[in-house]
């Protein structure tokens, strides 16, 4: 029990080394609690945008269909499997169909993916049910960038042209009837939304769809011939992996902070040791063991991380949960220049696992750049201790 | 009724039918229009200035085609698009460009993207189907374009497969070229127009040397088409229709 005693007198004893060690470990931890918050409050953010607006609980997609290559798009059509049917026919399942197609937004050409999907969906968040508006176009829902774009707004009337299922031309004027504003950029960009009846009609593709979203709590039906299964491990590993990206970049500050922090802590107790070699030679003298010298020293460095926990936790708690309330602003469409489902303002996400197990990191580096001088008292002789010589 | 009326009205009946004997039907003229249009081989030095929004450029091209479904383009001018070749044998299209060295075929979708950058797809460039084997056709009236009268034509797609639905031509009487057209989709509404400008006979055939594409739905000038120089059934080597050709 003498050690720990011992170990605190000396910490509180040094004054405003301590505070220094103090201050620099706990911005250290709040700094990495902080950014790691920040991808994980993103990744969930991001994610949540997507399984709302896009994902659902998971895609079926049907044969050949590929969303990164728009040739695909004119064989990617099929009357859903019927297990996939059952589940469209209980309201558990939205049958999305893609048709290629070009918008001719006052006598420009734009090339656009013609999305058909039920107005009366539930499985993704967003405003299908204005797809229902009656009139002389076709009612369509196009988002904010599309319409920036196309230079379009709500009631513009648009001429689109696609190809139905055998190769003819058509040729029809849309009705705007809604610019939605969402973070999902690929529910936006290069998209028109019309109802899907409309759009089956127009392509002659009578029951057919592209891609089939599940509810959130569907279970992915037992087969499916013709259509494979998309889960949301698939279908967010892109996203994932940015993130995943992103934090190992944000690694290297966090190594970068950490070793200043070593420093700090690595010099005090080099200094220490060298002020207190004549302490170290008498307590060596009266009988304390080497292994508890150098545990005295090492716990010392150690009492340093468990200061700089408290120090950071009476500013970095406020100071963090505000940002997790308040979040932090991005700037407007910040999202769209890394081509991710962003939103302007981001809210950090902090759990009991980050904070313990940044805790662990630091008090582990601390010990052991506290450890290593105090090795070397082990190589010191009590006389030559008591007669101020170095080791 | 005194008997030079009855003479009269006998003289105007026989004239109509008369006129109406040498009225070709519709079928009759499509396939004049399709054996004008579609020679044995030629061989043709062809510009095409396509209008854009901002500015307009010129393609210079020399083609070399057998029938209706062997073609062989290599680009001539600007330099940037100097050594473009275009092989299409049946409904496969290959291009080469030298810049890459390398051949790509373009099928499915690519088909329809514009070439480049012209109110003409490759589609539309690829169109090898005669007007007779893919339209039903109607005479519908006769109306001139400029100083020359013209059959009014309603084509209509014999099948779904056809990329333009219907058609509305207007067909030199006496030269059996097309002088303007309009292209519209399944719903009724104007995609393409044509309009021929100024023809002439070459080899006993005639054919516009000039014509204007527009795409309907876009502003802009369209697209000019002409013929520089023209040579019918012209010996073409085999070897040409090969795709060990478009790297030569």
């Amino acid at each position: 029990m003498i050690i720990p005693k011992l170990a605190l007198r000396n910490m509180l004893g040094a004054g405003a080394k301590t505070w220094l060690n103090g201050a620099v470990l706990s911005m250290a931890f709040v700094t990495i609690i902080f950014a790691q918050g920040l991808y994980r409050g993103f990744d969930a953010e991001v994610s949540k945008t997507l399984i709302d607006a896009e994902y659902g609980g998971g895609q079926y997609w049907v044969e050949d269909y590929d969303p990164y290559d728009p040739f695909t798009l004119q064989d990617a059509h099929a009357v859903p499997a019927p297990p996939l049917r059952a589940l469209i026919d209980a309201g558990r399942a939205a049958p999305i169909l893609i048709v290629q197609g070009t918008l001719y937004p006052a006598g420009r050409v734009l090339p656009v993916a013609i999305k058909g999907i039920d107005p009366a969906q539930r499985q993704l968040s967003f405003p299908t049910n204005v797809l229902t508006a009656s009139g002389d176009g076709i009612p369509a829902l196009i988002g904010s960038r599309m319409a920036k774009s196309a230079g379009l707004a709500v009631g513009d009337t648009v001429t689109v042209r696609w190809r139905d299922v055998r190769g003819a031309f058509d040729a029809k004027d849309l009705e705007i009837v809604q610019v939605m504003t969402t973070t999902a950029q690929t529910i936006d960009e290069g998209q028109v939304w019309l109802p899907l009846a409309t759009l089956r009609e127009m392509a002659a593709m009578p029951g057919e769809a592209t891609i089939v979203v599940l509810d959130r709590d569907a279970s992915p039906v037992a087969a499916a011939a013709g259509w494979s299964f998309q889960g949301l491990d698939v279908l967010l590993k892109d996203i994932k992996d940015i993130i995943k990206g992103k934090t190992i970049g944000a690694s290297v500050l966090y190594a970068i902070l950490l070793f200043l922090a070593a420093l700090a802590i690595l010099n005090t107790q080099l200094l220490s040791i060298w002020r207190r070699r004549k302490e170290i030679g008498t307590m060596m003298a009266m009988g304390v063991t080497r292994g508890r010298v150098i545990g005295l020293f090492t716990f010392e460095g150690a009492l340093n991380a468990v200061f700089a926990a408290v120090v950071g936790a009476v500013w970095g708690i406020p100071l963090l949960a505000y940002l997790a309330v308040r979040g932090l602003s991005m700037g407007a469409n910040q999202g769209d220049s890394f081509g991710i489902a962003m939103s302007d303002t981001m809210y950090p996400s902090y759990s009991a696992g980050l904070v313990a197990g940044t805790t662990l990191l630091v008090f582990l580096i601390t010990t052991i750049v506290s450890y290593l001088p105090a090795r070397k008292i082990s190589k010191l002789k009590p006389t030559e201790a008591l007669q101020g010589r170095r080791a | 009724m005194s008997r030079s009326a009855i003479l009269i009205l006998i003289g105007a009946l026989a004239a109509s039918a008369a006129a109406f004997a040498q009225a070709p039907s519709a079928e009759e003229i499509l396939d004049r229009v399709d054996r004008n249009a579609v020679p044995g081989s030629k061989i043709l030095v062809s510009e095409m200035t396509i209008h854009g929004r901002r500015e307009s450029r010129t393609i210079r091209a020399k083609s070399w085609i057998e029938g209706e479904d062997k073609a062989f383009t290599e680009y001539l001018d600007p330099p940037r698009e100097r050594g473009v070749k275009m092989l299409k044998l049946g409904d496969r299209l290959w291009t080469y460009s030298p810049d890459t060295d390398r051949a790509i075929s373009i099928s499915g979708h690519m088909l329809r993207q514009s070439v480049m950058g012209s109110d003409l797809s490759y589609e539309d460039m690829m169109e090898d189907r005669t007007l007779r084997d893919a339209y039903e056709a109607r005479v519908a009236g006769d109306e001139a374009v400029g100083d020359r009268p013209c059959w009014v034509l309603e084509l209509t797609a014999k099948s779904g497969d056809v990329a333009y639905p219907s058609r509305k031509s207007w067909v030199d009487k006496e030269r059996f070229v097309v002088l303007k057209e309009e292209r519209y989709a399944k719903s009724g509404k104007l995609l393409k127009t044509l309009e021929a400008g100024a023809v002439g006979r070459v080899q006993g055939r005639w054919l516009p040397f000039e014509a204007v594409f527009r795409d309907a739905l876009k502003e802009g000038g369209g697209t000019e088409f002409r013929i520089l120089s023209v040579a019918f059934d012209a010996p073409i080597p085999e070897a040409l229709f090969t795709k060990a050709s478009l790297r030569k």
